[in-house]
Protein backbone atom coordinates (compact mmCIF):
# COMPACT_ATOMS: atom_id res chain seq x y z
CA UNK A 1 0.00 0.00 0.00
CA UNK A 2 1.32 3.46 -0.90
CA UNK A 3 1.80 6.83 0.44
CA UNK A 4 -1.35 9.39 0.06
CA UNK A 5 -0.32 12.58 -1.65
CA UNK A 6 -2.86 15.00 -2.37
CA UNK A 7 -2.29 16.98 -5.28
CA UNK A 8 -3.20 20.69 -4.95
CA UNK A 9 -5.78 22.45 -7.49
CA UNK A 10 -3.70 24.02 -9.76
CA UNK A 11 -1.42 21.00 -10.75
CA UNK A 12 -3.76 18.35 -10.93
CA UNK A 13 -3.92 18.97 -14.95
CA UNK A 14 -0.54 17.30 -14.65
CA UNK A 15 -1.12 14.57 -12.32
CA UNK A 16 -4.49 12.76 -14.30
CA UNK A 17 -6.64 15.13 -12.89
CA UNK A 18 -6.75 13.44 -9.60
CA UNK A 19 -6.90 15.11 -6.50
CA UNK A 20 -4.53 12.72 -4.56
CA UNK A 21 -2.13 9.47 -5.65
CA UNK A 22 -0.82 6.49 -3.82
CA UNK A 23 2.60 6.11 -4.57
CA UNK A 24 5.45 4.66 -3.66
CA UNK A 25 8.92 5.70 -1.23
CA UNK A 26 10.26 5.23 2.34
CA UNK A 27 10.77 8.67 2.12
CA UNK A 28 9.67 12.06 1.09
CA UNK A 29 12.39 12.38 -1.17
CA UNK A 30 11.30 8.70 -3.03
CA UNK A 31 7.43 9.76 -2.63
CA UNK A 32 8.03 12.88 -4.95
CA UNK A 33 10.68 11.02 -7.19
CA UNK A 34 7.80 8.55 -7.64
CA UNK A 35 5.46 11.24 -8.20
CA UNK A 36 7.86 13.33 -11.04
CA UNK A 37 8.68 9.52 -12.48
CA UNK A 38 4.81 9.02 -13.24
CA UNK A 39 3.81 12.41 -13.70
CA UNK A 40 7.23 14.26 -15.78
CA UNK A 41 5.29 17.52 -16.29
CA UNK A 42 4.86 18.01 -13.05
CA UNK A 43 8.31 18.56 -12.39
CA UNK A 44 9.47 21.64 -13.43
CA UNK A 45 6.59 23.15 -11.43
CA UNK A 46 8.12 21.65 -8.06
CA UNK A 47 11.41 21.50 -9.28
CA UNK A 48 13.77 24.57 -10.70
CA UNK A 49 16.27 23.97 -13.03
CA UNK A 50 19.06 22.80 -10.57
CA UNK A 51 16.92 19.73 -8.94
CA UNK A 52 16.14 21.60 -6.10
CA UNK A 53 12.76 21.46 -4.86
CA UNK A 54 11.25 25.58 -5.54
CA UNK A 55 11.63 27.55 -2.40
CA UNK A 56 8.14 28.46 -2.86
CA UNK A 57 7.27 24.51 -2.58
CA UNK A 58 6.42 23.19 0.68
CA UNK A 59 5.83 19.54 1.39
CA UNK A 60 3.71 18.34 4.54
CA UNK A 61 3.38 14.94 6.46
CA UNK A 62 -0.12 15.10 7.98
CA UNK A 63 0.36 18.52 9.58
CA UNK A 64 4.28 19.02 9.98
CA UNK A 65 6.23 20.86 7.75
CA UNK A 66 9.24 19.06 6.48
CA UNK A 67 11.56 21.31 6.86
CA UNK A 68 11.00 21.28 10.92
CA UNK A 69 11.65 16.71 10.59
CA UNK A 70 14.58 15.61 8.07
CA UNK A 71 13.31 17.72 4.67
CA UNK A 72 13.29 14.98 1.60
CA UNK A 73 14.65 12.53 4.02
CA UNK A 74 11.63 12.28 6.26
CA UNK A 75 10.48 8.56 6.78
CA UNK A 76 6.64 8.00 5.54
CA UNK A 77 4.62 5.40 5.94
CA UNK A 78 1.28 4.21 4.39
CA UNK A 79 -0.62 6.00 7.28
CA UNK A 80 0.73 9.20 6.11
CA UNK A 81 -0.33 11.82 4.24
CA UNK A 82 1.94 14.51 2.42
CA UNK A 83 0.88 17.57 0.89
CA UNK A 84 2.22 20.03 -1.23
CA UNK A 85 1.59 23.69 -0.01
CA UNK A 86 2.91 26.70 -2.04
CA UNK A 87 3.83 29.88 -0.10
CA UNK A 88 2.91 32.84 -2.70
CA UNK A 89 5.59 35.13 -2.96
CA UNK A 90 6.26 38.06 -5.44
CA UNK A 91 6.08 41.80 -6.08
CA UNK A 92 7.67 44.09 -8.80
CA UNK B 1 -8.23 31.53 -19.31
CA UNK B 2 -11.26 34.07 -18.34
CA UNK B 3 -11.68 35.50 -14.70
CA UNK B 4 -15.60 36.28 -13.86
CA UNK B 5 -15.33 38.71 -10.80
CA UNK B 6 -17.64 41.21 -8.84
CA UNK B 7 -17.17 44.84 -9.04
CA UNK B 8 -17.24 44.51 -5.66
CA UNK B 9 -14.50 42.18 -5.07
CA UNK B 10 -12.36 44.31 -7.80
CA UNK B 11 -13.49 47.13 -5.31
CA UNK B 12 -12.15 45.38 -2.33
CA UNK B 13 -8.62 44.62 -3.97
CA UNK B 14 -7.92 48.18 -4.77
CA UNK B 15 -8.99 49.42 -1.69
CA UNK B 16 -7.06 46.74 0.07
CA UNK B 17 -3.62 48.10 -2.16
CA UNK B 18 -4.65 51.43 -1.16
CA UNK B 19 -4.56 50.98 2.60
CA UNK B 20 -0.88 49.56 2.66
CA UNK B 21 0.30 51.79 0.23
CA UNK B 22 3.36 52.03 -0.04
CA UNK B 23 3.86 48.09 0.54
CA UNK B 24 2.55 45.78 -1.06
CA UNK B 25 -0.98 44.55 -0.24
CA UNK B 26 -1.37 40.03 -1.26
CA UNK B 27 -4.25 37.88 -0.59
CA UNK B 28 -6.08 34.95 -1.72
CA UNK B 29 -8.53 35.02 -4.90
CA UNK B 30 -10.75 32.02 -3.83
CA UNK B 31 -13.77 31.20 -5.84
CA UNK B 32 -14.48 27.94 -8.05
CA UNK B 33 -12.86 26.15 -11.57
CA UNK B 34 -15.37 26.18 -13.79
CA UNK B 35 -15.86 24.52 -17.25
CA UNK B 36 -13.61 25.79 -20.22
CA UNK B 37 -10.74 27.12 -18.28
CA UNK B 38 -13.16 29.61 -16.71
CA UNK B 39 -12.90 30.26 -12.70
CA UNK B 40 -15.45 32.22 -10.85
CA UNK B 41 -14.16 34.99 -8.15
CA UNK B 42 -16.70 34.94 -5.00
CA UNK B 43 -14.15 36.47 -2.02
CA UNK B 44 -10.68 38.29 -1.99
CA UNK B 45 -9.31 36.83 0.82
CA UNK B 46 -7.25 39.46 2.38
CA UNK B 47 -3.86 38.45 4.17
CA UNK B 48 -0.79 40.04 5.84
CA UNK B 49 2.16 40.60 3.68
CA UNK B 50 4.74 38.69 5.99
CA UNK B 51 7.74 39.34 4.04
CA UNK B 52 10.00 40.07 6.41
CA UNK B 53 9.99 36.46 7.19
CA UNK B 54 11.30 35.51 4.06
CA UNK B 55 14.45 34.62 4.93
CA UNK B 56 13.05 31.28 6.60
CA UNK B 57 11.75 30.20 3.11
CA UNK B 58 14.81 31.19 1.13
CA UNK B 59 13.21 33.72 -0.59
CA UNK B 60 14.33 36.62 1.02
CA UNK B 61 16.51 38.79 -1.78
CA UNK B 62 17.19 42.01 0.10
CA UNK B 63 14.12 44.09 -0.79
CA UNK B 64 11.25 44.89 1.35
CA UNK B 65 7.53 45.22 1.80
CA UNK B 66 7.79 48.01 -0.74
CA UNK B 67 8.59 45.50 -3.60
CA UNK B 68 7.87 41.85 -2.39
CA UNK B 69 4.93 40.55 -0.49
CA UNK B 70 4.86 36.55 1.24
CA UNK B 71 1.73 34.66 1.95
CA UNK B 72 3.08 31.60 4.29
CA UNK B 73 1.90 28.36 4.02
CA UNK B 74 0.29 28.39 7.06
CA UNK B 75 -1.67 31.18 5.92
CA UNK B 76 -2.39 29.81 2.84
CA UNK B 77 -3.64 26.49 4.82
CA UNK B 78 -5.86 28.92 7.33
CA UNK B 79 -7.39 30.85 3.99
CA UNK B 80 -7.75 26.79 2.19
CA UNK B 81 -10.07 25.87 5.23
CA UNK B 82 -11.67 29.30 5.24
CA UNK B 83 -12.63 28.56 1.60
CA UNK B 84 -13.70 24.97 2.25
CA UNK B 85 -15.98 25.65 4.74
CA UNK B 86 -17.87 27.84 2.04
CA UNK B 87 -17.50 25.26 -0.29
CA UNK B 88 -15.04 27.59 -2.45
CA UNK B 89 -11.22 26.83 -3.68
CA UNK B 90 -8.12 28.70 -3.54
CA UNK B 91 -7.92 29.65 -7.42
CA UNK B 92 -5.50 32.35 -7.30
CA UNK B 93 -3.63 35.23 -5.85
CA UNK B 94 -3.47 38.69 -5.68
CA UNK B 95 -1.17 41.72 -4.82
CA UNK B 96 -0.19 45.45 -5.62
CA UNK B 97 2.60 46.64 -7.02
CA UNK B 98 2.94 50.24 -5.36
CA UNK B 99 4.41 52.90 -8.03
CA UNK B 100 4.81 50.23 -10.92
CA UNK B 101 3.01 49.00 -13.04
CA UNK B 102 0.40 46.38 -12.93
CA UNK B 103 2.82 43.38 -15.15
CA UNK B 104 4.15 40.67 -13.36
CA UNK B 105 7.78 40.51 -12.50
CA UNK B 106 10.47 38.00 -12.98
CA UNK B 107 9.89 37.32 -9.26
CA UNK B 108 6.50 37.29 -9.40
CA UNK B 109 7.31 34.28 -12.14
CA UNK B 110 9.25 32.51 -10.42
CA UNK B 111 7.22 31.65 -7.61
CA UNK B 112 3.96 31.15 -9.45
CA UNK B 113 1.97 27.95 -10.55
CA UNK B 114 0.22 27.57 -13.66
CA UNK B 115 -3.67 27.42 -13.31
CA UNK B 116 -4.25 30.16 -10.71
CA UNK B 117 -5.07 33.53 -11.54
CA UNK B 118 -2.14 36.29 -10.44
CA UNK B 119 -4.27 39.52 -9.96
CA UNK B 120 -1.76 42.58 -9.97
CA UNK B 121 -3.07 46.19 -9.13
CA UNK B 122 -0.93 49.07 -9.46
CA UNK B 123 -1.09 51.57 -7.24
CA UNK B 124 -0.28 55.02 -8.41
CA UNK B 125 1.24 57.44 -5.37
CA UNK B 126 -1.46 55.96 -3.56
CA UNK B 127 -4.25 55.44 -5.42
CA UNK B 128 -5.26 52.35 -7.00
CA UNK B 129 -4.78 52.15 -10.92
CA UNK B 130 -4.64 49.74 -13.86
CA UNK B 131 -5.84 45.68 -12.68
CA UNK B 132 -4.96 43.39 -14.79
CA UNK B 133 -4.87 39.40 -14.12
CA UNK B 134 -2.62 36.79 -15.76
CA UNK B 135 -1.85 33.11 -15.34
CA UNK B 136 0.97 30.91 -15.94
CA UNK B 137 1.02 28.30 -19.15
CA UNK B 138 2.79 24.74 -19.62
CA UNK B 139 5.95 26.74 -20.33
CA UNK B 140 6.15 28.56 -17.03
CA UNK B 141 5.34 31.90 -18.96
CA UNK B 142 3.10 34.38 -17.70
CA UNK B 143 -0.35 35.03 -20.02
CA UNK B 144 -2.62 38.10 -19.41
CA UNK B 145 -6.06 36.48 -18.22
CA UNK B 146 -9.65 37.89 -19.17
CA UNK B 147 -12.01 39.98 -16.38
CA UNK B 148 -15.35 39.65 -17.13
CA UNK B 149 -17.27 41.59 -15.15
CA UNK B 150 -20.30 40.09 -13.36
CA UNK B 151 -23.56 41.45 -12.73
CA UNK B 152 -24.11 42.26 -8.87
CA UNK B 153 -26.39 40.19 -7.44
Amino acid sequence: MGVKVLIPAPLRRYAGDQESLELEGASVGEVLDDLTGRYGELKKHLYSEDGKLRNFVNVYVNDEDIRHLQQQGTAVQSTDIISIVPSIAGGD
Amino acid sequence: MTLDVSGAQLAAIRAHGERTYPRECCGLLLGSFEKGDKKRLVEAYAVENTWQGAGEFGLGDGQGEERRFLITPEDYRAGERYARERGLEVIGTYHSHPDHPARPSEFDRGNAWPVYSYIIVSVQNGRAADLTSWTLDDERQFQSETICRTTEV
